[in-house]
């Protein structure tokens, strides 16, 4: 029953959704980016995060620091909190946080399966695998010659394997398809998540809905982007986007065959969401793009938390009632403090870069601020 | 037993069968609905509450941990606890559903049995089941609401201590008033 979730959520949601509501307000917040973009060397980030939720994890590093040593340390935090619900988690909210990681499994595959083809050793790989997307045979994709031999000899035990349906091909595995491969894949496994949201009903499917339609239309754009000037055809190209979102299927057919930035922009300038972030683009940079994207990302990703969705009024009828409860007993806020957490740990990763390279000044670049 | 049907004017042998059914039977069942149903709209309020109490404790602490460092005001004392008034509110509901479930209960008296059927003690037997109903459903609502409300409370409170907490406990207080009157 569409309303009556908060009678029921917290017999097996409650304890959870509190967790993790406690971890998000241990997100950095403006104060503490500003001091860290203050700092002058790594020790001083260093101090500086110590006095912060990541305090434990940074505190036995021996000087010198890198900044990978910093972002890996962070990441390993997010990853405790990861694990500390996940194994709390009953049904249907396990499969969610589970769901919340294929998209790293993703990641972690293509990376492997590129360093193999550019001669890397394995083991080098295995370390620059996001902990996240780790799963047990991960370390025989360096065997495979082409996609059905990945697909048989490991990708079948993964929870990976119905996405490989589109895209096992005999071909040898070179740039372009692999590429082709981890879109295809995204694209496999975005639909796979909007259909199980969809299955929840309730807040958890009209709030998973908006952020969701807008991966697969921020990726929509990316491919798009990345794909101009490339070797890959119209029908290809379009053959990547996902079959939801805002963009489906109008905004699709127009993203095929745009051949440059100009004609990307004047295909999203017809989308009022999407009007400021492309607005904002002076000379069409894809850096200022990417950020604008993060910004309107993180703006909805604490929507999820707390505030009223204007978008849930269309749906319903029978006006607003209750829906301020609404958004308190839902698994969005699972989804949403992940991927906060992810855009945290890019922001650090970022300012320690900048401090670490004596370009302060850059620093405001590619910073979004969560709060 | 027909003469008191006609004397009640009994005319379909639905509403006939209706009045055999002794009233002590309609009593009975009200005062088992006013304990069982209020209490059972308590405790439902009451792990709604407590299940986001417990989590958000897991962060809150550190409130109290910032007291025993920097000694503030007295008020973060008191503010650490409100979240478990709604757990309090709750308990009152359960309570109140009892004490008019033992004042139900001492109406019921012993009628001789000629009298049984007779039209003031039916009605009695019908007022007694409907109040039990009366505050039976009504303390399950009002349990329900009160636990909704204190759960986010518990998560807002962990989060911001001085903005949202009196707020709330307003909320609670009218809540609570209204499932009295």
């Amino acid at each position: 029953m569409y309303g009556f979730e908060a009678l029921t959520f917290n017999i097996h949601g409650g304890y959870l959704e509190a967790i993790v509501r406690g971890y998000r307000s241990g997100l950095l917040t403006a104060a503490d980016y500003n001091n860290l973009c203050q700092c002058e060397t790594l020790d001083d980030i260093k101090m500086h995060l110590t006095a912060t939720e990541y305090g434990p994890y940074l505190q036995n590093e021996p000087s010198p620091l890198h900044t990978t040593t910093i972002v890996e340390k962070c990441t390993l935090k997010l990853v405790d909190e990861y694990k500390h619900m996940l194994c709390q988690a009953t049904e249907p909210l396990s499969t969610f946080l589970e769901y919340i990681t294929y998209g790293h499994m993703i990641d972690n595959v293509v990376l492997i399966v590129t360093g193999t083809l550019h001669e890397r050793d394995v083991q080098e790989l295995l370390e620059k695998c996001h902990p996240l997307g780790m799963f047990d045979s991960i370390a025989t994709l360096a065997v495979a010659q082409n996609m059905r031999e990945l697909y048989r000899l490991v990708l079948v035990d993964t929870p990976l394997a119905p996405y490989f349906s589109e895209c096992i091909t005999s071909e040898d595995l070179d740039d372009m398809n692999i590429e082709i491969m981890r879109n295809t894949l995204y694209k496999a496994y975005l639909e796979d998540f909007y259909q199980f949201c969809q299955k929840l009903g309730g807040a958890t499917a009209e709030i998973m809905s908006d952020l969701l339609a807008f991966e697969a239309d921020r990726r929509a754009v990316n491919i798009s982007i990345n794909s101009i000037g490339t070797e890959l055809t119209r029908d290809d190209r379009k053959k990547l986007y996902s079959n939801f979102g805002l963009l489906y299927p109008y905004g699709h057919e127009e993203l095929a065959v745009c051949e440059d930035m100009d004609q990307v922009r004047g295909v999203m300038e017809k989308y009022p969401p999407y009007q400021p972030i492309f607005a904002k683009l002076s000379y069409g940079e894809s850096q200022t793009l990417d950020k604008a994207f993060y910004e309107e990302e993180v703006k909805r990703l604490c929507l999820a938390f707390e505030q009223q969705l204007n978008l849930l009024y269309d749906f319903t009828d029978d006006g607003m009632v209750g829906f301020v409860f609404e958004l308190q007993f839902h698994y969005a806020v699972f989804f949403a403090y992940m991927r906060l957490k992810e855009q945290e740990i890019r922001n650090l990763m970022w300012v320690s870069e900048c401090v670490a390279q004596n370009q302060k000044s850059r620093v405001h670049d590619s910073v979004v601020f969560i709060f | 037993m027909s003469a008191s049907a006609i004397v009640v004017g009994a005319s379909s042998s639905w509403s006939r069968a209706m009045l055999q059914i002794s009233p002590y039977t309609f009593a009975a069942i009200g005062i088992a609905i006013a304990i069982g149903v209020s209490v059972l709209g308590a405790a439902w309020g009451i792990f709604i509450t407590g299940s986001s109490l417990i989590g958000a404790a897991v962060k809150a602490p550190r409130i109290t941990s910032k007291n025993l460092i920097r000694s503030e005001t007295k008020d973060d004392h008191f503010v650490h606890f409100m979240p478990k008034i709604s757990v309090i509110f709750c308990e009152a509901v359960a309570i109140y559903g009892v004490i008019v479930a033992i004042i139900l209960q001492t109406k019921l008296e012993n009628v001789p049995s000629s009298q049984i059927y007779a039209p003031e003690s039916l009605r009695a037997g019908y007022a007694i089941f409907a109040s039990g109903i009366i505050v039976g459903f009504a303390n399950l609502v009002c349990g329900l609401c009160v636990g909704i409300i204190g759960s986010s409370c518990a998560l807002s409170d962990a989060q911001n201590s001085s903005l949202f907490v009196k707020i709330l406990v307003i909320e609670n207080l009218v809540v609570h008033l209204g499932c009295l009157e």
